[in-house]
């Protein structure tokens, strides 16, 4: 077989597997199994754009609560269907993206890391803000027939759309602008690049995808709350996930989620109020000792092992 | 060499940082097929001047324009895509490409896009006649000096500019390297390609260059043959001083 298919087929054959999970998991690690399925879906995502520009964005919760606060306030308010929101959620929040994007795609390293915090918290204020005064702070309801199946089958077609569009952006031109951006952005300007134009197409897509999730999981919580669904906690899991497992691989962060989150599922449950401490001490101990992740740690294995 | 139409034309270009004028009200033309050098003492705004033309900088005023197309109000990556590339002063590869995509990266959204094989090729053929086939499929970490200038070379040749702007190719050269410096852009001067380059190293100079335009704290004192502006009474005092 052609070292080229070796990628596709794997991960076809992966897919099928992860797909078939339901029909033998029980309740427990069926929530276990969604809770990966989003974490793969949002770290892949944040990992296609901060990966190889290395702009990293602190705004996953941001649009993950767009997402989950969209649907919420569509369902209990105004009687729309899951399926509408689902189509339009991730549009706004892509539309969100953009807008920051050009915005502040001009900032360069930490100032765009604070940046995109600043904003994933402004937004959560606001939203609560506008919920308190003007919509009544009565609660959001997201009721439906789904399962944790449902569910789960749900984010495993977005993290396929997610890895599809991976793949596509690794063999195409945008991709091959992104990496140049990441190693030099002056020569990226210099060799005829739209450098802000690709960061923000692909911010964009980040935007999306994180509404997409945002949609897709509201319905496990069925009771949607601002302070919730916005919560900064999420963007830096997201990005501690993805940098355990490897930015620089497509398939890198997958290796990340499913280790941690079977870690930090033991921490909650025996440590429930020191989860941040330990969530901090896993940030220090990965940058300091896997600094390109396990994907970084896997192909240096496997070429000394093939050496 | 022979000299054809104009094709760049630097017009009452001026440029300030805040309080400091680095380039005064300087005009100059470049012809099809010709190596203009660009030369002065240090922070004479020679780099300044390159950074104005590829639009890694905005002129405060004055026009630089290519034929009948305006460059000074377009961003770096438009200015590349009409056909201007370059190499810079501090040698700029991409440490984390492969040796080849550094060359890809020239041609895949420049002037002249390609992508793919043909992009491919071209990359090999130019790295073969940079005499950088043999390092083609090493790390891009382990390449020496003067070979990650081949590189940057080979990228700025990659998109087929219609313009080549070296900034200082040449410096940082042990002398043998320096011969071989000098040979390949004497061999891309031979093609006939248009290329304007800021230089401190005489004989390059003296070899190279059809023309050459003088620089002194942002004005330009001299323009002329290479043999006429070092002769040139402005232009020794410039880089000597007063008696």
């Amino acid at each position: 077989m052609e070292a080229r298919w070796v990628g596709p087929v794997v991960g076809a054959v992966l897919f099928i597997v992860a797909a078939l999970v339901p029909y033998v998991a029980d309740g427990y690690w069926m929530s276990i199994a969604v809770t990966i399925a989003m974490y793969t879906a949002l770290a892949t995502s944040w990992a296609l754009f901060s990966g190889p520009t290395h702009y990293i964005s602190l705004a996953s919760g941001a649009f993950f609560g767009i997402g989950g606060y969209l649907v919420a306030t569509a369902m209990s308010d105004y009687q729309l269907s899951f399926w509408l929101m689902l189509f339009i959620a991730p549009i706004v929040s892509a539309v969100v993206a953009a807008l920051i994007g050009f915005a502040t795609l001009r900032l360069s390293g930490v100032y765009f890391v604070i940046f995109t915090l600043g904003l994933a918290e402004m937004i959560r204020n606001l939203v609560s803000w506008v919920q308190n005064n003007f919509l009544g702070s009565r609660g959001l309801y997201v009721l439906t027939d789904f399962t944790e199946d449902h569910i789960y089958w749900m984010l495993l077609a977005v993290c396929l759309a997610i890895f599809l569009f991976g793949w596509w952006l690794s063999r195409n031109r945008l991709g091959f602008a992104l990496k140049i951006i990441g190693n030099d952005e002056e020569v990226a300007k210099h060799v005829g690049i739209n450098t802000a134009l690709s960061k923000v197409i692909l911010f964009t897509t980040t935007g999306f995808f994180g509404a997409l999730v945002g949609v897709i999981i509201a319905p496990r919580y069925s009771y949607i709350e601002p302070n919730q669904v916005f919560s900064p906690e999420l963007s830096f899991l997201v990005v501690i996930m993805a940098l355990l497992g490897g930015a620089h691989r497509l398939w890198g962060p997958l290796v990340g989620v499913i280790p941690f989150t079977l870690i930090w599922e033991a921490i909650t449950i025996s440590f429930p109020n020191s989860t941040t401490l330990f969530l901090g001490i896993a940030f220090l101990l990965i940058v300091y000792f896997i600094p390109n992740g396990f994907a970084g740690l896997i192909e240096k294995y496997w070429s000394r092992m093939r050496a | 060499m022979t000299t054809g139409r104009t094709l760049l034309q630097v017009k009452d270009v001026t440029k300030r940082f805040g309080g400091l004028v680095a380039v005064n009200n300087v005009s100059f033309d470049v012809k099809e097929h010709e190596v203009l050098g660009l030369i002065g003492p240090n922070g004479s705004g020679k780099t300044t001047i390159m950074n104005l033309i590829s639009g890694a900088l905005k002129v405060t005023g004055g026009t630089i324009s290519m034929q009948s197309r305006r460059l000074s109000t377009l961003p770096a990556h438009q200015i590349s895509r009409a056909g201007v590339a370059r190499t810079f002063q501090l040698v700029r590869i991409l440490p984390g490409l492969s040796i080849i995509e550094n060359v890809m990266a020239g041609s895949a959204f420049g002037h002249h896009r390609q992508w793919g094989h043909q992009a491919w090729h071209q990359a090999e053929e130019l790295l073969e006649r940079l005499g950088l086939d043999e390092q083609m499929h090493q790390p891009t970490s382990t390449l020496t000096y003067i070979d990650q200038k081949r590189l940057e070379l080979a990228r700025a040749l990659a998109g087929e500019p219609r313009v080549l702007l070296l900034d200082e190719w040449l410096a940082g050269l042990n002398p043998t390297e320096l011969q071989i410096g000098i040979d390949l852009v004497s061999q891309l001067r031979k093609e006939g390609r248009t290329i304007i380059l800021v230089e401190h190293v005489m004989d390059a100079i003296r070899s190279l260059c059809d023309r050459c335009v003088v620089m002194n704290s942002g004005t330009k004192i001299a323009e002329g043959t290479p043999s006429q502006v070092l002769s040139d009474k402005d232009v020794i005092q410039a880089y000597l001083g007063d008696e």
